[in-house]
């Protein structure tokens, strides 16, 4: 018996949700009584696989062919299962990302196991299982059941804190066959940025909204953004208009995002805008209309013109870093 | 080539959510269903190709799977533009009791790209794509924000984690879409609607299938303390409270 953790590699190297799910799985597998197993699939050195070792991670099973230099939905499917069945998982847990996304549920009917996805909570019983999960855009969190005797979880990322749980971590590289006849995804073209600091990954985020008034006026908000080591966001109407790249769309459809500090800039708070937000551990608002429901979410917040408060959170955040 | 676009129908999505029988149901009363946001705009993107002469498409078909409640959604999507739809005939218990049947009918029915929204905006699952593509045993791509048919073959644009990748894969194929893969979503024209009313809608029973997971209690978020105000003279002030009070930066 064991509990699976899949950690995905960013070219080679994991992130700090990479050691979130360990030391989520690591807790999991405590409830269980049972121990924990990490799978990594790719090319990843053994002293960045080490690294899972710090978070809890024991036994360090690594996937490495051909097969999986282009992420190939079944492929991945087929590997993790395979793994899966070998090490008797009962539980198996991926992140809640694109490629959480993308593989989780195939592997949830290939499995035939119940999946449970953007859980933020470790499980609130084991008999029965149940997840802590997020519904309705973020306006109401169900108590999911997971009946089968595997369960799949895709956790949040930013949702549990990283336990330090040093151990010398063993790695040992599977000999599994993966049918190269499932490879059927042919990348053409790949347009990647390197050194940027995603969304999805920052710990703060300024965003800003319709407040901002033109495309020409977000000088100080990126500013305030670097200043602060944060990534920048923004509103649906300001991607629609093209002030800013749809890749910053922070919302129902665009992206949903969990930071522990969040900086609403010329944002009124929509139900739609707040559907991406509403998980941010804190939310700072600024905005001409003291009665936007923004500020109904906010535990700090400036009732001003974002233009003119800008410049001045700029100035205080450097006088701080002096 | 056939395009088959799954649909589901929730809650307008500035719907104030409450729940009943001790937190176990959603409340409805009062409730305006709509097409899931994401199925409506892979529904705009179907009918965007099949309007191109030059990328082959023969027909979009809706799919669905709920209870005869259900029925003005499918009839909107009809009205949209869809050629016609199939509902299984069952409320949707959870995703993989969802995705089983709508592959059965699939099977039968045969599609050359089926598209599924990324996630639905009631239960947040972004399950029933990839599980629906499991089931048949074919490629599946997430994330999709562009779809083309290039002489006959797709190129998907998917989004992956400071960028993306166009692939392609093929047919039959699943794509998981999401923002991106059209504009604005269409609007039904009067004569859309006119010609909903007849356009077929083929019944089935549902397939012998039993859910893999069930929902107990619903809860709200917690609420969230009151907001602090700060004067916008002093706006520099947030920082120090930001820095001493809250301990975030």
């Amino acid at each position: 018996m064991s509990v699976l953790v899949y950690t995905q590699n960013w070219d080679g190297r994991f992130k700090k949700s990479s050691f979130e799910l360990v030391s989520y799985g690591s807790k999991v597998a405590e409830m269980l009584n049972t121990s924990l197993v990490c799978l990594s699939v790719g090319a990843v050195s053994d002293e960045e696989l080490k690294k899972l070792g710090n978070w809890g991670g024991k036994r360090i099973i690594r996937v490495d062919n051909d097969y999986c230099k282009v992420l190939d939905n079944q492929v991945y499917t087929d590997i993790i299962a395979q793994i899966a069945l070998k090490e008797d998982a009962r539980v198996v847990i991926m992140s809640d990302n694109s490629e959480g996304k993308a593989v989780a549920p195939r592997l949830s009917v290939r499995l035939k196991a119940g999946m449970a996805s953007g859980v933020s909570k470790l499980p609130l019983s084991v008999n029965p299982f149940t997840l802590y999960k997020r519904t309705y855009s973020g306006n109401a969190f169900a108590h999911m059941v997971v009946n089968t005797d595997i369960k799949i979880i895709t956790l949040s990322q930013n949702s549990f804190d990283l336990v330090e749980t040093p151990n010398n971590a063993v790695i040992e590289t599977s000999n599994i066959t993966v049918d190269g006849s499932l490879v059927r995804t042919v990348v053409k073209e790949s347009q990647k940025q390197t050194g940027k600091l995603l969304l999805t990954d920052a710990e703060i985020v300024v965003s800003g909204g319709r407040g901002m008034k033109s495309a020409d006026n977000w000088g100080p908000l990126v500013e305030l953004a670097g200043a602060l080591g944060a990534a920048t966001a923004c509103s649906r109407p300001v991607s629609d208009e093209g002030w800013r790249s749809h890749e910053e769309h922070t919302g129902q459809t665009g992206k949903v995002i969990a930071p522990n500090l969040y900086i609403a800039v010329g944002i009124s708070g929509a139900t739609q805008h707040l559907a991406g937000v509403s998980s941010s551990k804190y939310i700072v608002a600024v905005n001409t209309d003291k009665d936007a429901p923004i500020f109904e979410v906010a535990q700090y917040g400036i009732v001003g013109d974002a233009l003119k408060v800008l410049p001045k959170l700029v100035e205080a955040v450097k006088e701080l870093k002096k | 080539m056939k395009i088959l676009v799954c649909i589901s129908n929730v809650p307008d999505t500035t719907t104030k959510v409450k729940f009943v029988d001790s937190d176990t149901k959603l409340d409805t009363t009062g409730i305006q269903w709509v097409i899931n946001p994401w199925d409506e705009l892979s529904l705009t993107r179907a009918l965007e190709l099949k309007d191109d002469p030059s990328a082959g498409v023969k027909s979009v078909t809706v799919a669905h799977v709920g209870l005869p409640a259900s029925e003005p959604t499918i009839r909107k999507a009809l009205a949209i533009g869809a050629d016609d739809a199939f509902r299984v005939n069952a409320a949707p218990a959870d995703s993989y009791f969802v995705a089983a049947q709508l592959a059965a009918v699939i099977r039968k029915e045969q599609y050359d790209v089926i598209l599924c929204g990324i996630e639905s905006s009631d239960y947040n699952g972004s399950m029933t794509g990839g599980m629906v593509a499991e089931f048949l045993g074919i490629p599946s791509v997430s994330a999709v924000s562009d779809i083309k048919i290039e002489n006959g073959s797709p190129l998907l644009t998917r989004e992956i984690d400071g960028g993306r990748e166009i692939v392609t894969v093929p047919m039959p194929f699943v794509a998981i879409v999401q923002k991106g893969i059209a504009k604005e979503p269409r609007i039904a024209s009067m004569r859309g609607i006119m010609t909903s009313r007849t356009k077929p809608v083929r019944l089935y029973e549902p397939e012998a299938e039993e859910p893999l997971t069930g929902i107990k209690v619903y809860e709200k978020p917690s609420p969230r303390a009151a907001c602090k105000f700060i004067d916008p003279e002093n706006a520099g002030q947030l920082i120090t409270l930001l820095q001493n009070e809250a301990k975030i930066i």
